[in-house]
């Protein structure tokens, strides 16, 4: 089928997005061909924006406003400057956030170490990170990485990169999920449960 | 054909709704919204991809089990294109690999050669125990360096890539206890005067030569005997590592994470590649 060229240009574009098939990205195409402009002018808009506004904190490396150094909670004077939770995306920080009780600042790594899909050291904000141990403010690091193979991969290459500088390591806790069932729980997760297990109080 | 306690038989996957099948997990990655995508070396059909759905979200019940380098039994359905998992119970996690750097580092090593040596082509039961021994290896052996050296070897020899460790290459002349030669695009070793005539070939040293042949020939329990020098692993690494980036012509990811790791752990000099 032959198409005008902007509109084949924007499905092509459509189609190099995660999870968008080329049916999926036509009928966003000819959506947004029928809709009123400004939903379309207003997408632009906040497309044009989304690299030119944003810039990475100087500090923890989470996406901030351009134009900013830190980002507002590395900025903030509430925030226990000494506790830094490691974090693989910025999204992970908003989880955190969301629990509304941790008073510490974040370091964001961008994604985790993998030895067989080649993702080294080198792809991700580690260099930064021992840096920052390095310059000594931080007492306690909390390795909040996935609790996956490559969250755990890369929570012990830091501990072994980290462990000279004498800083506190932390990993979080790992064990039965709330609204979970003992039935269903893994080997590895329960043996963590059980090791990890609490005093009642 | 599906048996009694519902194993699957390799042409149950194009007839059977849904099967049962023991695994390792060699990798996943993400897929769609939570769900992830599993490249698993299977008992009975081999190397298989699976999709296991909600596996991202923190209460699924099959995530825990579906990590890599695990052993799982499996209940996968036939989805429209890929099976789907809908029951995982773990066999063994072996959880030492999670837990050391080295050790998970080799563990990446040991998958990535089965994962770019297969293709998804039928069963192959010898390079499944092979691979669920050597990680078990990995994990009660205290010497991770001669589980992976032997895992090399065997894994040649299932492959059809069995080295020449006896016979000269080239001109076929039985071998000499002394220092010899190897050559990737021969497929051998090479006797001292044929070696030094063909390009490429590296030298070989005749302790390594003879670990390289005790393993071709042994049971894991006879090889794990002997004890290797540093030097000498070092040496069968590089030739390994020579040979298995000359078959597959790419190089390794997992190679230079070793050698990384290794470096703080012991801090050893780096290895020349």
């Amino acid at each position: 089928m032959l198409l005008p060229e902007p509109i084949q240009d924007l499905i092509n574009a459509f189609s190099r997005l995660p999870g968008i098939g080329p049916k999926t990205a036509s009928r966003l195409t000819f959506y947004l061909l029928r809709a009123q402009d400004e939903l379309s002018l207003d997408l632009a808009e906040a497309l044009k924006n989304i690299k030119s506004g944003t810039s990475y904190c100087q500090t923890c490396y989470n996406i901030t406003t351009s134009g900013r150094v830190e980002c507002e909670i590395c900025a903030s004077p509430e925030r226990d400057k000494s506790l830094v939770c490691v974090v693989e995306e910025p999204l992970h920080v908003l989880a955190l956030e969301r629990t509304g009780s941790y008073p510490g600042v974040y370091h964001v790594l961008h994604g985790a170490l993998s030895p067989i899909e080649g993702i080294g050291p080198e792809d991700l904000r580690i260099r930064e990170l021992v840096e920052r141990v390095r310059s000594g403010s931080v007492k306690e690091l909390i390795l909040a990485t996935n609790p996956s193979m490559e969250g755990d991969y890369t929570a012990a290459y830091l501990h072994q990169q980290l462990l000279p500088y004498g800083v506190r390591l932390t990993r979080l806790a790992r064990g039965l999920p709330v609204g979970g069932d003992m039935e269903y729980a893994d080997q590895s997760t329960l043996l963590r449960a059980l090791f990890g297990r609490q005093e009642m109080s | 054909m599906v048996t009694q306690d519902g194993t699957a038989q390799p042409d149950a996957l194009h007839r059977q709704r849904s099967f049962r099948v023991e695994a390792v997990v060699l990798r996943h990655s993400d897929w769609g919204e939570a769900d992830r995508l599993l490249v698993l070396y299977t008992l009975e059909m081999g190397k298989l991809r699976a999709l296991a759905k909600g596996a991202r979200k923190p209460r699924s019940r099959k995530a825990g089990h579906l990590e890599p380098y695990t052993r799982v039994s499996l209940q996968l359905a036939r989805g429209r294109d890929i099976p789907i998992v809908s029951q995982a119970e773990t066999l063994d996690p072996y959880l030492r690999l999670r837990e050391e750097l080295l050790l998970s580092t080799y563990a990446s090593y040991v998958v990535e050669l089965l994962d770019r040596f297969t293709y998804e082509e039928g069963e192959n039961r010898s390079i499944y125990r092979l691979l669920a021994d050597t990680l078990s290896r990995l994990c009660t052996q205290s010497s991770p360096e001669l589980a992976v050296r032997y895992y090399e070897i065997r894994l040649l020899d299932l492959l059809g890539f069995r080295p020449q460790l006896f016979q000269c290459s080239s001109c076929g002349a039985e071998i000499q206890p002394q220092d010899q030669f190897f050559s990737a695009a021969l497929g051998g070793v090479l006797c001292p005067q044929c070696g030094r005539d063909t390009a490429g070939a590296l030298p070989v040293s005749m302790p390594a030569l003879k670990y390289l042949r005790h393993f071709q020939r042994s049971s894991f329990s006879e090889a794990a005997r002997v004890t290797l020098s540093a030097g000498i692993n070092r040496e069968m690494e590089a030739l390994m590592q020579h040979y298995l980036t000359y078959l597959l012509e790419r190089g390794l990811n997992t190679p230079a994470f070793l050698r990384r790791v290794r470096r703080i752990d012991q801090d050893e000099p780096p290895i020349a590649n």
